[in-house]
């Protein structure tokens, strides 16, 4: 009887029964992502004043300039530890951001920034196998560094190394490792159209609140939130 | 003698000019389509039709070099450099800045207040840039042309007409991303 019992279970446990494991697996998956996107743009915080550590995403091209900007007017106190993260081919743009860091001086007097660079998944004009070598060894990266950071909030405007980092922040909330709040300011350069980053941020819905800096792309992405021009 | 009655002129035209220069500005960008444009006798003509008495370019890592003129006997004078620390106060000093689309030049220029003539690079496959250009353009904060269509730009440009650009503000975003995140409003 006993063996008739552990034969039948094996048996279904090879066909079956192994179907339906990976149904409901990835059923549960699923439900997860739906109950992640769903939770998404909601703030979960109650009123408080304590800090979160953030994660800052630079980049050439004027969007850097574009992010001090904005950092220029959120107080330092509650955005600390930040972790600045550039393309490890910018130089400039974590020499500014050291900059802006010395220029005002901490409320708690102590250092709160630290500056990382990261691997570019593809430069301008590379083959599609070497990309494809690129972009594997960018996201092990990305993912080394945020697990190394794992940022309560993070704020990008576009460059394209902040993608990847996005993403993976995402799979932390459906693993349910961490929850870290995605701002994304698409950058003033994009008035009709979303930027490639921008575009999978606003329509995976990976990113907690959208904004655009010009009213055609709030027209256009309703999800967007319009701020105006931050320059 | 002859650049003394140009500065007049130019004085009596445009009011607060500081009678000079400045063009050009490609920042980190390769543009030499620009350069080799502004380099040009019919650009050079009507700059100093316009009452520009300096040209000063800046080439960047750009492989043409323009020629210089000291601006004796009538003409433009014109210098170049490929990089400068002391952007800001060549900004300053200039009563026209020629540029390249990008959006940190535009910026930069505009919020020192100095006209604008952006010259859109047509050789970028994704040319994005051209849409900030050309919006700024109908909000008239700028001029906005093309390289082979600078001189005529330049000759039909009416500087009183544009209307001075207004400094963003980043506050909005930063109100919504402290409330989102629960810290009380400021």
């Amino acid at each position: 009887m006993m063996e008739k019992d552990k034969e039948c279970l094996l048996s279904m446990l090879d066909s079956k029964g192994f179907t339906i494991f990976i149904t409901f697996t990835i059923t549960l998956i699923v439900i997860r992502v739906i109950y992640v996107i769903h939770r998404s743009g909601k703030p979960m915080r109650p009123k408080t004043s304590k800090p979160v550590s953030t994660l800052i995403v630079l980049g050439s091209g004027g969007h850097t300039a574009e992010m001090l900007n904005l950092l220029s007017v959120l107080q330092r106190g509650r955005f600390a530890p930040r972790y600045y993260i550039a393309a490890a081919t910018d130089n400039l743009s974590l020499q500014k951001a050291r900059m802006f860091e010395n220029s005002t001086n901490d409320e708690t007097g102590v250092a709160t920034a630290e500056f990382m660079q990261i691997y570019r998944s593809r430069e301008v004009g590379q083959s599609y196998i070497s990309s494809a070598l690129t972009t594997s060894i960018a996201i092990a990266h990305a993912l080394w560094l945020m697990i190394k950071i794992r940022p309560q909030v993070i704020l990008c405007n576009g460059p394209g190394t902040c993608f990847p980092l996005c993403l993976i922040a995402f799979l932390f909330k459906i693993v349910g490792i961490k929850w870290p709040f995605i701002f994304y300011v698409e950058s003033i350069a994009r008035v009709k159209k979303l930027s490639l980053c921008g575009l999978l941020l606003y329509k995976l819905r990976i990113a907690d609140q959208f904004y655009v800096q010009w009213p055609q792309l709030q027209q256009k992405y309703h999800r967007a939130l319009y701020v105006g021009c931050l320059m | 003698m002859r650049r003394q009655r140009r500065e007049d002129k130019e004085e009596s035209s445009y009011r607060d000019n500081t009678a000079k220069l400045r063009s050009l500005y490609p920042g980190t960008t390769l543009f030499d389509a620009l350069v080799k444009e502004v380099d040009t006798p019919e650009v050079k003509k009507e700059l100093y039709a316009k009452g520009f008495t300096h040209l000063l370019i800046q080439i960047g890592r750009g492989s043409h070099i323009p020629s210089k003129s000291t601006g004796e006997d009538g003409a433009l004078a014109v210098d170049y450099f490929t990089f400068s620390s002391s952007i800001a106060e060549t900004l300053r000093s200039a009563s026209l800045v020629i540029s390249h689309a990008g959006s940190g030049s535009i910026f930069e220029t505009l919020r020192a207040g100095k006209p604008l003539i952006v010259a859109v690079n047509e050789d970028l496959m994704d040319n994005h840039q051209a849409e900030l250009a050309e919006e700024l353009a109908e909000r008239k904060h700028l001029f906005c042309t093309r390289p082979h269509m600078l001189h005529r730009t330049i000759a039909d440009m009416k500087i009183e007409s544009l209307i001075p650009y207004l400094p963003g503000d980043a506050k909005p975003v930063a109100n919504l991303i402290n409330r989102f995140l629960g810290f009380p409003e400021d």
